[in-house]
Parts: structure tokens; sequence; C-alpha cells
């Protein structure tokens, strides 16, 4: 743990989080402010989010003298590569979702990706795997347990 | 006698051959994903959740308590043959455990564990089927005042036991309290913080929380410090058995152990850090052989495991007894009692005996399953250690996403899981717990709730929080426990430098 605070200059991390509850903060006390329904007599709906509000300020507040103070832990290196490979599997897991690609072949690009991100080089033999994969859970959740996962053109075979 | 005919009741209902079967599944799923680096108990019941819903309710929350109880027995392989603890209430038990390995006495380093895990689970399990009642009692007669003070110290010490900083711990749990805001409002109807977007309008669903921030946060962490020295795992030397030396330094800290977790881990205080580092600590300074610790001390390992079952058993008892969850795994096990519209507490003992006792009675009946499972079958646990690690994330994501689509198939939801596993990679990386977060989401809602049932009854005055005595005395903990920290800085950096 490098906790060594930097002399000069605020902490960029803290002071992120610190813009973002502050945020936070202000989106709930908006959202509340703009509520139409209110309680006839207790508390309404719209107490608790001021509460919430004030925390999220108040924490807000604490991350700014954080940032000129101690700072955050400062993280390790990342391996940029591995982390947008999973990224990448993932929004691949989003789009074929949403267009309709079905369960199979969204598992099949989530394991065949993040396989890639943990420094496998078989991306050809791990989206097969992927697809037996997603085929045997598809047919357990629709023959076992009667539920029911996004069917695209593979699904409509069984 | 009454706990006595009730547990016995219990035990008829336990063993039926569907629950024996639940309970072994649950042991077995337990132990598999604590043995697993990069899974543990919270993400596998959040996943199963879905899976469960059209199943029998006793039979499912069966299996729940089995994993979470075998997630623990399968922690301490990890941390001992691999020194990587799979969750941080193995931390302890690495110290000495993966010394010991590396000496060529993994096996007795295993036994103790496993034995020790047994006892104490025993132990605390006991203790948890004669307190209940007598808590169910006083619970009985608690105000909505009461658990909203409840509830408020819960957050305090949830967040404050969690991670290095109580500012950070604190940050976490009011990002979940936050999520828990959104959706329709429960008594008028009321649309929070949805911005139009219909899917909102149900809330977060805990499964896509604790899955995006515990399987897809986890890998993207993972994955981001991939370079790193591979972990190695050491080969089990020489016999599994424990010698007669070696059952005779095991046995106190076993109790000892048992003795710090259960009320730590049955207080509303969560974590097993605590009395695990406790139990290390204590059996540091009574060993008759201090110059071992450090190079593979039996007791090291002996009293934190014992330690770090019994908190796992103490947790149920305000789950049970007040519906109150203190660990990320209760709160999800909470999330499936819901699921099957089923609120623990008080009523829930009054008017589903079966269905509880059945669950503790199960509980002896899962801890006797997990010391027969794991130590002759130890073999098998360590070839998992085995997968290749490519394989193993690839798995998790799979089932992530499965977990995900299985309660909501929708693209929104999707996203929701993704923005939640940056959040929680994230996180990790600037050293914010996340299980607090996971509180907040369940807790929040339910914490709102009985504010206003309170200040209902009491035509609006928030006075009645601070005219009960109970509540009183709760918030009063609670502020103590919020500024303690904060005033005795000057203390924690002392700590520090003791290490």
């Amino acid at each position: 743990m490098a906790s060594t605070s930097s002399a000069k200059g605020a902490d960029i991390p803290a002071l992120v989080v610190a813009a973002l509850l502050l945020i936070a903060a202000a989106l709930v006390a908006y959202d509340a402010k703009s509520q139409t329904i209110v309680s006839t007599y207790g508390v309404g709906p719209t107490a608790m989010p001021y509460v919430v509000s004030a925390v999220l300020g108040v924490l807000g507040l604490c991350h700014l003298v954080v940032a000129f103070r101690e700072g955050l832990p400062k993280p390790e290196a990342v391996d940029s590569t591995a982390v947008l490979w999973l990224t990448g599997g993932l929004i691949g897991l989003i789009a074929c979702i949403g267009l309709g690609g079905g369960f199979i072949i969204a598992t099949a690009i989530v394991f065949s990706a993040t396989a890639r991100s943990f420094g496998r080089q078989a991306l050809a033999v791990d989206f097969g795997i992927g697809l037996v994969l997603g085929l045997a859970i598809f047919l357990m959740f629709s023959k076992l347990l009667q539920l029911t996962l996004p069917s695209g053109p593979l699904e409509k075979l069984f | 006698m009454d706990t006595f005919n009730a547990l016995m009741h219990g035990f008829s209902v336990a063993i039926e051959p569907s629950k024996l079967l639940f309970a072994l599944v649950g042991v077995f799923l337990g132990t598999a994903v604590g043995v697993l680096p990069g899974i543990g108990p919270a993400l596998t019941v959040a996943l199963l959740l879905p899976v469960t819903f059209k199943l029998d309710p006793a039979g499912s929350l069966i299996m729940f308590a089995g994993i979470y109880y075998g997630g623990m027995y399968g922690g301490s392989t990890t941390a001992i043959l691999i020194n990587a603890p799979g969750e941080s209430a193995s931390l302890a038990t690495a110290l000495e455990g993966s010394k010991m390995a590396k000496a060529g006495r993994g096996g007795p380093a295993l036994a103790t564990s496993a034995i020790g895990s047994f006892v104490a689970g025993t132990i605390a399990t006991l203790g948890l089927a004669f307190l209940a009642p007598w808590l169910v009692e006083v619970a009985v007669k608690f105000g909505p005042w009461d658990y909203f003070a409840l509830m408020i110290l819960a957050f305090v010490t949830v967040s404050a036991t969690f991670g290095d900083s109580p500012l950070r711990g604190i940050t976490s749990l009011a990002i979940g309290v936050t999520l828990g805001l959104i959706g329709i409002d429960r008594l008028t109807g009321q649309a929070r913080l949805t911005f139009g977007v219909p899917e909102l309008l149900d809330g977060v669903e805990v499964t896509t929380l604790a899955v995006g921030l515990f399987a897809v946060g986890e890998a993207l962490y993972v994955a981001s410090k991939r370079f790193r020295d591979p972990e190695e795992i050491v080969p089990i030397k020489g016999s599994l058995w424990m010698t007669k030396e070696d059952w005779k330094r095991s046995w106190a800290p076993w109790l000892r152990g048992t003795a710090f977790g259960f009320p730590i881990g049955a207080l509303p205080a969560g974590g097993a850090e605590v009395p695990t580092f406790l139990s290390y600590s204590t059996e540091k300074k009574l060993c008759k052989y201090p110059d071992e610790f450090g190079k593979g001390a039996i007791e090291g390992v002996a009293g934190p495991e014992a330690a770090n079952n019994a908190s796992a058993a103490g947790t149920l008892v305000p789950l049970l007894t007040l519906g109150l969850p203190t660990s990320a795994t209760a709160a999800i096990m909470l999330a499936g009692f819901q699921q099957y519209g089923l609120n623990p507490g008080p009523l829930l003992f009054a008017e589903r005996p079966d269905l509880v006792w059945g669950l503790i009675a199960s509980l002896f009946i899962a801890n006797t399953m997990l010391v027969i499972i794991n130590l002759p079958l130890i073999g098998l646990w360590v070839r998992l250690l085995a997968i290749p690690q490519p394989w193993l994330y690839a798995g998790i994501l799979v089932f992530a996403a499965m977990g995900t689509l299985a309660v909501k198939a929708s693209v929104v939801e999707l996203s929701m899981l993704f923005v939640f596993g940056f959040l929680g990679f994230l996180m990790r990386r600037y050293d914010y717990p996340v299980a607090p977060m996971v509180v907040g989401l369940i807790l929040g809602p339910m914490a709102e709730a009985q504010l206003r049932r309170a200040l209902q009854i009491s035509l609006g005055d928030p006075m009645i929080l601070l005219e009960n005595p109970g509540s009183a005395i709760l918030l009063g903990l609670a502020f103590i426990g919020l500024v303690a920290p904060f005033v005795m800085s000057g203390l924690n950096r002392f700590k520090a430098s003791e290490d």
C-alpha cells in the first residue's frame, strides 16, 4: 500500500468520487422534488430520498476532504488488453440478446472473450465450448426447470 | 424443553429424503465454490435464486444454508493449499495453514480445519437453536421504531467492519440504499428514480447487483492484474491424519474460536474477519510454542477456522429471528426468503415452525455431511483447483449472464449487470468494500418501511424514535459506532504499525 500523500495537488480519483456522489445527491433530491404523490400524514415517499440525498452529499464532501489529504489507495497497474477483451465480451452479450441472437450464441461470445482476456489464445475452440455450454444450460432451463431464456435462431430448433 | 421438541420436529422434517438431497447438493456446491477462487457463497446463492424460484421453499432454503456452510469449509482448503484465501474470512487461516502445507503438513492442517469447523459449526448451531426462541420472544415486543433503530445499527456495523476505511464502507452502503430507492414506492405507488425507464419500476434485482459486483467485477479485477505471478498448489504430502499431539493442540483453539465467532456473528456486528483475527492473535499469545507461529503452528489454523464457521452460524441468528442480514450471503438468503413471500422474524417461527426448525435441524445434518465429504474427498476438491483460470472465469461469467437473464430477460437488465460489474471493478481497485452495498439494497427499503410505519403511529412525530428506550439505546449505539472510528483513528494507526 503506497499511501504516501502527494503534497501538491488533489487526489484525482477521490475528487471524481466526490463529484459523482454530489451529482447523485442532487439527482435523488431533484427526483424527490418532482414527485407528485403526497402522503396524507406520517411521511410520504419523498422523505427517505431527501435523507439519502443528504447522506450522499455529506459523503461527497468527506471525499472532497480526503482528496486534499491522504487520497484514495493507489491501485495496481491495469492490463488494459484483458479489460478490453472482457468488456468487449460483455457488450457482445448485450448486443446479441438485444438483436435477438439468442442465449446460446450470447454464451459462446462471453465464454470465448473472457477466456481470451485471461490469456488463452484459442478463440475458435473456446467459442465451440461456449456453444455447447450454452446449449446445455438452455436445455436444462427449458426442459427441467421450465424457465425460458432468450431465444434466437438456434434455440428455435429445440 | 420446548426448544428440544421443536428441534426434534425439525429433524423429522430435515431427514425427509428430498430435504436430505437438497442439503447434499447444497454442501457439495458450497464446498466447490468455496474451493474455487473468484466465486463464493454469496454469488452462488444469488445465481440460484432465479433457478430455485419454482422449487420447494424449505428445500431451497436448506440448500442455501448448505452452500453457506460449505463455502466456509471450502474456503479453508484454498487458503491452506495455495495461500490464496477465497473469502476474507479465510485470511487468518492462510497465514499458518499455507506454512504448514509448505512444510509437508498440509494433511493435518486440512484435518484440523475440517474437524474444527465441524465442532464449531455444531456448537454454534446449538447456540442458534437455543438462542433463537428466546430472541423471538424479545422481538415480538419490538415496535417498528425498534426495528428501524436496529437496522440503522446494522448499517453502521456492516459498513464499519467490512474493509479498512469507515468512510469507504459507508459510501458503499449509501450507494446500495440509493439503489434500493429505485422503483415503485410500496405504500403510495409513487415511482422513484426511474427516469421514465419502465424496466426500473420493479426496482433493482438483488441477483443483478450481487452478480454484477461479485462475478463481473471480480473477473474484471482479476483479469486486470493477470500478469502477476500465478499461484502454486502445494501438493499434500504425508498423512492426512492428525497425530495425538495435533489433537491435543487443536481442541482448545477450536472451542476458543467458537467462543469468539458465535457471539460476534450473532450480534449485528457483521463479518467473519474480526473473530478470525481475534482468534488468531489469542492463539498466538496462548500457544506453548510461540516461535512456531509464522512457521506453521496448528493452533493458528484450528482457532480461526472454528471462529469462521461459528460466526457463519451466528449470522443466522439475527437473520432468522429479526430478518436482519449482517453479511452479503445472509442478505442474499433474505432475498431468497422474500422470493417465496416469507419474512424471517418472530412471525415466521409462529407460522411456519416446520420450515424454520427444519432449516435449523438441517444445519446439523449439513455440518455432518461436510466433515464426511471434506476429509476423504479432499483429493477431489484439490483437483478443482487445477481448472485453468481462463475457463474458470469464462464459466463464471456465463453463469452470471444466465442468472441475470433468468430473472429478467432484457437488455436493460444486462446493461445494469454491466454497469454494476464496472462499479465493482473500480470499487475493488480503490479498496471500497462491496458487501455493504448488497446489504444496503436489501435493508434500505425495509428500514424505510419501518420508519414510515413508526411515524404513522406517532402521527409524524420523529421523537418517537428517542422516546422508546429500546430504539433510543440502539440509535445511541449506532451513533457511537459511527463516530468512534473517526475519533479513534489515532488508535487505528497504532494498530497498523503493530503488524
